[in-house]
């Protein structure tokens, strides 16, 4: 991915990032259109077969793909910047923990990993006191236990601790 | 006049005491499944279905369909102050009521949001008291061909009208049917584009997507930022409710084309989603303030959401009067009529008089109290905006995960949530409109099945779109609308010419 300098700061450029998504998008059409053939294209016994829609949407992606990715090579397309770096670097901030969110909550339970994370998140990003932290961090696993599992009864991943708390 | 004396006598059976409490009671618990996202109200019907089986059937077919209400007005709220719709038909009201928030005007956006969303139901109700066995019948003229034109004019409307590229709106729009085709296909019972992960066979549900891209993706925007709020200064007080209404009547052509859109896709059934977007781009294109939508246009409010509440209301029409569900919500109320032992269809007006005019007695004041108890919550709704982002975003980020899992039950889909999410980011900023992505994933399948359908009953020939009047001129408003632009610019070039 190519960088650009505007002077006091650097990050992407808007054209690459642009010609890039266009590429994935055409491949994503490519596999859409593959996985159309395999579920078959044609006429069948009741009439068109599985894959003949998704096949010609498959197409239709690979060819506004491609016409995105002619607009975004072009001499006069849009120029610029994507982000800059401290900018993506806030963003990835948020996205990287999230994952660790996502990926631990099988493991250890929605409502642990979500105390750690909203704690995380608010101590290291917000600065905010210990009790305050652990005010919010407690209080909203606390409040959606009681309105999802007890008012909705709908049920929510749990771990280790709260099978131990017979929750 | 017989419908007249019925409907009084329906007003007298909803405002005995207890029908009064289960519809203020209904109301509430709709607007926090509302508000809450993932917990749609077909989902919140459904879940509080077994509370009612111990009440009369009226009092029960009351309490769900003013939670119902409810979820249509909370599907709002998150809309205006986070850019999360909580309902897929809120999805077009974060165009311009998430900017306003932004703005500083989160009360007027969501006082005109509730006023325009009781408008459309009022509507609606007026409609089922006054025409419901001529309006019933014309739907039943509806075939896969018509049902597939109303789609296609729906996606063609958002092809022509959009202000991003043409090209960037398709490859979006196309993205979002192909994902819809994922799993099992509806109609010969095989499994497509899975590639043989498991996880796969249910197929992406739209709510993962749409909490994805909007929830997840507009934190991610506003962490570029930094982690100053900006919607912090909204005040909001009964002078900015009243300001707003005296602002409203401006839009009454608005609203009243809403109104008409919104019950004729409720009714055939179409649907509140598409509704509200036909409905916004409309107006978009129509309006003299067209050019402001989606930077915090009051107007850009008023449409969406008269038409979605107008539709979600028309919906309930087929439903009592040929048993025909036009939404999800009015399908698990009708489950909910079966199991009281009751028939919907022609002959429940005739042999449960009570009971169906009882119901739409409980439709204008549902509505009238569901208005009022959102309009008094407004200053505690918007006092949310005051709470600072680094405290605000987790919870978000959390209930954004509750609702992804609560949909199917499965860790999965919160890590495709986490996916959209980083592709919403990265699509927005490309300019590409996510709107037509979702829109294409909510109605994809029925899009798909309505033109399969068709083209088995004309083997194969695709003149069955253009086989009658009537799915010939719905078919022709959509390529109108698709190639709007092109249209407009031949007629500026027609007028720019010298005369000879």
């Amino acid at each position: 991915m190519s960088t650009q300098d505007t002077g006091s700061s650097t990050g992407p450029s808007y054209r690459s990032v642009e010609v890039g998504l266009a590429i994935l998008i055409m491949a994503f059409g490519a596999l859409v259109v593959a996985g159309s053939i395999s579920a078959g294209i044609r006429w069948g016994a009741e009439g068109p077969k599985a894959g003949f829609f998704p096949f010609y949407i498959g197409l239709a992606i690979i060819i506004s793909g491609a016409i995105n990715l002619w607009s975004g090579i072009k001499p006069d397309s849009q120029g610029g910047l994507f982000a800059e770096w401290g900018q993506l670097r806030q963003v990835l901030s948020v996205v990287i923990p999230t994952a660790i969110y996502v990926g631990s909550m099988p493991f250890i339970g929605l409502y642990v990993a979500s105390i750690v994370f909203i704690g995380w998140f608010m101590r290291w990003l917000g600065k905010y006191s210990w009790p305050m932290v652990a005010a919010v961090a407690i209080g909203m696993p606390v409040f959606t236990y009681i309105i999802f599992e007890k008012y909705f009864l709908v049920p929510l991943p749990k771990g280790p601790i709260e099978e131990w708390l017979n929750l | 006049m017989e419908e007249i004396a019925n409907l009084f006598h329906g007003f007298a059976v909803t405002l005995e005491p207890f029908n009064i409490m289960v519809m203020v009671i209904g109301i509430v618990l709709g607007v926090i499944i509302g508000v809450l996202p993932g917990l749609g109200g077909a989902n919140g019907v459904a879940i509080l279905l077994p509370l009612t089986f111990s009440m009369p059937p009226t009092s029960a077919i009351i309490m769900l369909s003013c939670i119902y209400w409810g979820a249509l007005f909370g599907g709002a709220v998150t809309s205006v102050l986070f850019n999360i719709p909580g309902e897929p038909w809120s999805v077009a009201t974060t165009f311009d009521g998430y900017p306003m928030a932004q703005q500083g005007k989160a009360g007027e956006a969501l006082t005109a949001a509730f006023t325009s969303s009781f408008v459309g139901a009022l509507f609606a109700v007026i409609m089922i008291t006054l025409v419901a066995p001529l309006v019933a019948s014309f739907a039943l003229r509806f075939g896969p061909a018509e049902k597939f034109a109303v789609y296609f004019l729906a996606f063609c409307s958002f092809v022509g009208l959009s202000k991003e590229p043409p090209f960037k709106t398709i490859a979006s729009m196309m993205i979002g049917f192909a994902l819809a085709a994922v799993g099992l296909d509806s109609i010969t019972g095989q499994l497509r584009l899975t590639f043989g992960y498991t996880e796969l066979l249910n197929g992406f549900d739209f709510l993962i997507a749409v909490i994805g891209l909007f929830g997840i993706g507009e934190i991610l925007l506003t962490m570029e930022e930094g982690l100053a709020f900006r919607g912090g200064n909204a005040k909001i007080d009964l002078k900015v409710v009243l300001r707003t209404w005296m602002s409203l009547p401006r839009y009454w052509m608005t609203s009243l084309r809403s109104c008409v859109i919104g019950c004729w896709m409720g009714i055939t059934p179409a649907g509140a989603t598409p509704a509200s977007f036909m409905s916004y781009g409309i107006a978009k294109r129509i309006s003299k303030n067209g050019r402001n939508f989606g930077k915090g246009e009051i107007e850009g409010i008023v449409a969406p959401e008269t038409a979605a509440h107008a539709a979600g209301t028309a919906a309930l029409l087929p439903m009592l009067s040929l048993g025909v569900p036009g939404s999800p919500t009015a399908a698990v109320l009708l489950g909910g009529l079966l199991i009281w032992g009751l028939q919907p269809g022609p002959m429940l007006f005739v042999e449960q008089k009570e009971f169906v005019w009882g119901l739409i007695a409980s439709m204008y004041l549902g509505n009238l109290v569901g208005l009022l108890i959102v309009l008094t919550c407004v200053p505690l709704l918007a006092a949310i905006l005051r709470i600072p982002f680094s405290i605000i975003a987790p919870v978000i980020l959390v209930l954004c995960a509750i609702g992804a899992y609560s949909v199917n039950n499965s860790t999965f889909d919160v890590a495709m949530m986490l996916v959209f999410g980083v592709l919403g980011y990265v699509l927005k900023k490309c300019n590409y409109p996510l709107a037509p992505l979702v829109l294409a994933i909510v109605l994809g399948d029925k899009a798909e099945e309505a033109f399969r359908q068709s083209l088995l009953s004309s083997q194969g020939n695709l003149g069955v779109f253009f086989s009658n009047g009537l799915v010939s001129s719905i078919m022709v408003l959509g390529l109108i609308a698709l190639f709007w632009s092109l249209i407009q610019e031949g007629f500026t070039r027609l007028r720019a010419r010298p005369a000879l």
